[in-house]
């Protein structure tokens, strides 16, 4: 606990709207992953309690399709466990990098934003332009983002039927995009970001022909190596800050 | 497994929680090395790349150029200066129209 009476610094209703309208985007390619997941959930035999559960308590996509498909090859529950762990693991780099540009919130408040951190929210949070990130815009931003996923895991699992192939398959792209977008605008101003993430992207790949790096471990040693080498490579390019 | 499955789920959620929690609440990070700090802005643009390759051409199994398309729209229209939400549009866009050719 904090020692003072301790209230978010910033918790001005336009902290709050900057991060919802950012969450926006995140909750247009969040419904056909998460409608997806609803349906596949059914088909692998969950009840709609599991499965809205699950979004809920868990709230993390991939690794919430790769548990749909061990639960339906009948694994073990550690085995479950432990594959979620290693898919998630990542998030700790994601928090690190976060909490150095985090408001001093008191640790309630970032006890209960660490839970919204996602490879979306991250990302857009991260890349804001912001200089201080405030409590109230990282709890707009994910709860749009998170409410959208329990919601539309839930009416997958009702509506039972897939959406119309052409537009899930477009509408695939959605995260995609969004990633592009959050990074293209820094690209443009600093070459370093370029290298950052041209580094990453191409170790990824390579990574990803291993099979024992692909679930996880390929994100967060791609992310580790290109952060750490260009840190000692490239200096004073940074002028996306 | 369904009657476990809600322990499995908790158990799910718990080890998914703590990486997400812990540097952010617990670390004491008020003095890390300039160089740490450095690595750690690196993070997020080394995470997008990681995030987007080889990832977007898996989007349609059976067809590289599918994702490719889409990314490309989605370049543009950032190159462009479009804000993130109409990126995001055009790019999907793109894709379902390039569905009906």
């Amino acid at each position: 606990m904090m020692p003072s009476p301790a209230m978010p610094r910033e918790h001005s209703p336009a902290h709050w709207k900057k991060g919802i309208s950012a969450g926006l985007p995140i909750a247009i390619g969040y419904m056909p992953v998460a409608f997806t997941f609803g349906l596949l959930a059914k088909a692998a035999g969950l009840s709609l309690f599991e499965t809205v559960g699950m979004s809920i308590i868990v709230f993390a996509g991939a690794s919430q399709y790769i548990a749909l498909s061990m639960i339906a090859a009948a694994s073990g529950a550690a085995e479950l466990i432990l594959t979620t762990f290693i898919m998630n693991i990542r998030h700790l780099l994601m928090s690190a990098s976060l909490k150095e540009r985090a408001e001093d919130d008191p640790k309630w408040l970032k006890a209960i934003y660490a839970f919204l951190i996602t490879d979306e929210t991250f990302s857009v949070a991260a890349t804001s332009t912001e200089k201080k990130i405030t409590g109230s815009y990282l709890l707009g931003l994910g709860l749009v983002a998170y409410s959208c996923w329990v919601i539309f895991s839930g009416v997958g699992y009702v509506m039972g039927s897939g959406l119309p192939e052409s537009l899930q398959a477009s509408m695939g792209i959605a995260l995609y995009a969004m990633f592009i977008a959050l990074l293209v605008p820094a690209a443009k101003k600093s070459k370093k970001v370029i290298a950052l993430a041209g580094v990453a992207a191409v170790l990824n790949y390579l990574f990803s022909l291993i099979p024992a790096l692909s679930g996880g471990w390929g994100i967060i040693l791609s992310t580790l190596i290109a952060a750490v080498s260009i840190e000692f490579f490239i200096k004073g390019d940074d002028k996306s800050e | 497994m369904s009657d476990q499955l809600i322990w499995v789920i908790i158990g799910m959620g718990i080890v998914t929680y703590i990486p997400r929690m812990l540097p952010l609440v617990l670390f004491h990070t008020n003095n890390l090395h300039p160089r740490i700090q450095g690595i750690l802005k690196n993070v997020p643009f080394a995470i997008l790349g990681a995030l987007i390759f080889p990832g977007v051409l898996t989007i349609n199994p059976d067809s590289y150029l599918y994702g490719l398309i889409g990314a490309a729209a989605a370049f543009i229209a950032a190159w462009l200066n479009l804000n993130v939400i109409l990126v995001v549009l055009t790019s999907i866009l793109v894709l379902y129209g390039y569905t009906f050719l």
